[in-house]
């Protein structure tokens, strides 16, 4: 099977230690990676603010770059949910468009889909002694419906203790350019996503989606800087099935 | 075809709203309980429907049927109910509605109206257009009432009072309600309501115009439907001479049985019952029994160039059961009030909007006070694609200013044209991480900035932002690469 990565834009440039992870976690399970260079941005941040002219050529640029690979996989439950959400109706009025994401937004899956229901595998060997409480991003939770896709991973994860986040299925509170267009509202979800996670005493705080973490993430680190304590920090759930116990970079 | 008016244009901008609402801690804990209390009931009775989904479905399919046919169906009603014994007036905006209102019940001569709990009367302005004719208007739905004699404005379509704990409800009725015994007034449930009724029974027996909305205005009959909690509509829509409905087009059902569906969808979805204590139905008028002249207002208030809108139209299913407001965070942050029109919460962002077009007042902020996350959709009993219409009229705000300079389209364009070559992409990356190398330097722990400069100003103000890595993704991979299989590529 050809597997190919789409690591996402803002994977690659700020979180790619995401993008390595996933890459070490399929190594590892015996399968090899493919990385097309000529990917980019799924279009997410254009098409949502309502840029649809000028998210259309990153959706043929996605389609053009992953339509010969037998599955693509994300590390980002919101690209995901774009690809096959949203790029159908964005390619409609274009019927050669239409029908190439027709045939491939079904084969881009979000990588614990990609891990448990293609692959077969839900204990992928990693090992990871530490408290973690997960957050299943709306994306995650109400457009692809992953379910306990992520947990059961994670549940099979060596030394990991994971612990319930109350209001789990709440909005952080980052939505895209939602978080700078309305500042105060994105805070005010963000203050008790955050105040949720630290309440499970948790020392890391998982999920699907860097975008989201690094809301959060910025919000427990905003926190930590007023206390000596070393505080929850924010993780992609790929860096912990890649088992290294390291710290995001 | 008119764009609607009267109370759902936004005075401000939801960004400068939201930051007052945000203000009162008070409300925000108010809202939270309350949002909670229902969403909670809700997940439970919906939850012991097997067929949930089948049935709204069902509520999709005969309101997008409607909405399909709405100039026949809208005949084929006004037919049944002058058939029935009914006087039928059409109105094009609030303006018209309210003037054809204040009129008849000039008519009757009378100076006093009582009403039952209404949108679509709120929505034109009714009240306040009566009070200009020197006709008072009484709410007798309790949540209203409060409302009306703290002269506040609902927050919420279904529990207009939802922004006060019974303290502040008690401290309302004992200062504002003629007649009420302060002494012995507490902030008991029970002894609220008890002032509640005394105050209003005298209202229904003297009074002898009621104005009423409906929920729903059957075609095939001519039959209209009025659902509630408290009995209070039913005293109003029985007891005095002359009733007066003021009916949103889209209202209609096309036959009797439809309501079947309904009836199942709208008390679980709204108040998180199986049953609504009180259904009311009436077509026409009987003589000798219940009011003995009936008016319907059919007002389109900007529901026209709704449906115009092979995306938008959706949000005309809307039964008002207001499910999409308890479960949305946004909602439950800042309140009904931030949203400026009497249609708040999600449905409020794409339909205020739609109804008054984009440009009216601060209207075009709506669509942005969202972030997508989906939960309204979910709980929406007619299955509105909310955040399918919030990004649609994102685009169509977008597409109506193409010829405007915006210093978000330049950069939106911009990244658009670095994004769809490899070779630009590669070097842009290649820039940010350079361009980031010195705030490494400066910066504190674990590689977070605690202040950018504008426009992501607004994102460090309550949150470190994290920084460019050392390496992206595919320098990385490419090392790899060349490492692995002794060839470069980058
Ligand atoms: S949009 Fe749906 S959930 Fe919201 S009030 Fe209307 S019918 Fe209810």
């Amino acid at each position: 099977m050809r597997i190919a990565l789409f690591v996402t834009c803002v994977n690659d440039l700020v979180f790619p230690g995401t993008g390595r992870a996933v890459v070490r976690i399929l190594e590892r399970l015996g399968h090899t990676v493919e990385f097309p260079l000529e990917q980019s941005c799924c279009g997410q941040m254009h098409a949502n603010s309502g840029y649809r002219a000028e998210s259309l050529p990153l959706v043929r640029g996605f389609v053009d770059t992953f339509t010969g690979y037998d599955a693509v996989v994300a590390p980002s439950g919101s690209c995901v949910a774009m690809v096959r959400d949203s790029y159908p109706r964005l390619a409609e009025s274009d019927p050669g468009l239409a029908a190439a994401v027709t045939d491939l937004a079904p084969r881009v899956y979000e990588l614990s889909e990609l891990l448990v229901d293609v692959l077969g595998v839900t204990d992928v060997g990693a090992s990871f002694p530490h408290r973690v409480t997960y957050h299943p991003t709306c994306h995650g939770l109400r457009m692809l419906r992953l379910g306990d896709r992520p947990l059961r991973l994670l549940r099979a994860v060596r030394g990991l203790d994971l612990v319930d986040l109350p209001g789990a299925q709440e909005c952080c509170g980052f939505g895209g350019t939602f978080a700078v267009k309305n500042a105060d509202v994105s805070a005010a979800m963000l203050t008790d996503k955050c105040t949720a996670v630290c309440d499970t005493g948790a020392a890391y705080v998982a999920a699907a989606d860097n975008s989201c973490l690094a809301h959060i993430g910025g919000g427990l680190s905003r926190r930590n800087r007023s206390s000596p304590a070393p505080g929850v920090r924010a993780i992609h759930y790929a860096e912990i099935l890649a088992g290294t116990g390291q710290e995001r970079s | 075809m008119t764009g609607g008016t009267g109370n759902i244009v936004a005075p401000l901008p939801f960004p400068t709203a939201a930051r007052r609402e945000l203000a009162d801690g008070q409300l925000r804990a108010n809202l939270r309980r309350a949002t909670h209390t229902i969403r909670d009931k809700r997940l439970r009775v919906v939850g012991e429907v097997p067929d949930w989904e089948a049935l709204r479905r069902s509520g999709a399919a005969i309101k997008d049927d409607v909405l399909a046919r709405m100039p026949e169906l809208l005949e084929q009603f006004e037919a049944a109910a002058i058939a029935a014994g009914a006087t039928v007036h059409w109105a094009r905006d609030s303006t018209e509605a309210c003037a054809v209102v204040t009129g008849l019940v000039q008519q009757t001569g009378s100076t006093e109206v009582v009403k039952v709990k209404s949108m679509a009367t709120q929505e034109i302005g009714l009240n306040e257009a009566l009070a200009e004719a020197g006709i008072a208007a009484v709410e007798t739905d309790l949540a209203e009432l409060i409302v009306q004699l703290a002269d506040d404005t609902p927050s919420h379509i279904l529990v207009p009072a939802i922004h006060y704990n019974r303290r502040q409800i008690r401290d309302i009725f004992a200062s504002r309600m003629p007649g009420v015994d302060v002494a012995s007034l507490t902030d008991e449930p029970a002894a609220l309501a008890e002032a509640a009724r005394r105050h209003l029974r005298a209202k229904f027996l003297s009074a002898r115009v009621a104005i009423s909305g409906a929920n729903f205005a059957i075609a095939e009959t001519g039959t209209l439907a009025v659902v509630e909690s408290e009995g209070n509509g039913r005293m109003c829509l029985t007891l005095p001479e002359t009733l007066i409905s003021v009916v949103g087009v889209e209202k209609l059902l096309p036959t009797f049985r439809d309501l079947e569906v309904f009836l199942q969808l709208l008390p679980r979805s709204s108040t998180g019952e199986r049953m609504n204590p009180y259904t009311s139905l009436w077509t026409g008028v009987t003589p000798g029994d219940g009011p003995q002249t009936l008016h319907i207002v059919l007002v389109d208030n900007g529901r026209t160039e709704t449906l115009a809108d092979p995306v938008g139209r959706q949000a005309l299913r809307c039964i008002r059961c207001s499910a999409c407001l308890n479960v949305c965070p946004v909602y439950e942050r800042v309140g009904g009030h931030a949203y400026g029109s009497v249609y708040p919460g999600p449905i409020g962002a794409i339909l205020s909007p739609q109804m008054t077009g984009p440009d009216a007042g601060a209207n075009r902020t709506l669509p942005y006070a969202s972030t997508l996350c989906g939960a309204c959709f979910d709980a929406c009993p007619v299955r509105i694609d909310i955040p399918q219409v919030l990004v649609h009229l994102r685009q169509r705000g977008v597409d109506a200013r193409r010829g405007r300079p915006s210093a978000e389209r330049t950069a939106m364009q911009a990244m658009s044209w670095v994004m769809r070559d490899r070779r630009r992409y590669a070097a842009a990356l290649r820039a940010a991480r350079r361009g980031s190398a010195p705030l490494r330097w400066v910066t504190g722990r674990r590689g977070q900035v605690r202040r950018l400069p504008w426009p992501l100003s607004a994102w460090t103000a309550s949150r470190d932002a994290p920084l460019p890595a050392a390496e992206t993704f595919r320098d990385w991979w490419a090392g790899r690469d060349r490492s692995t299989h002794g060839g470069g590529r980058s």
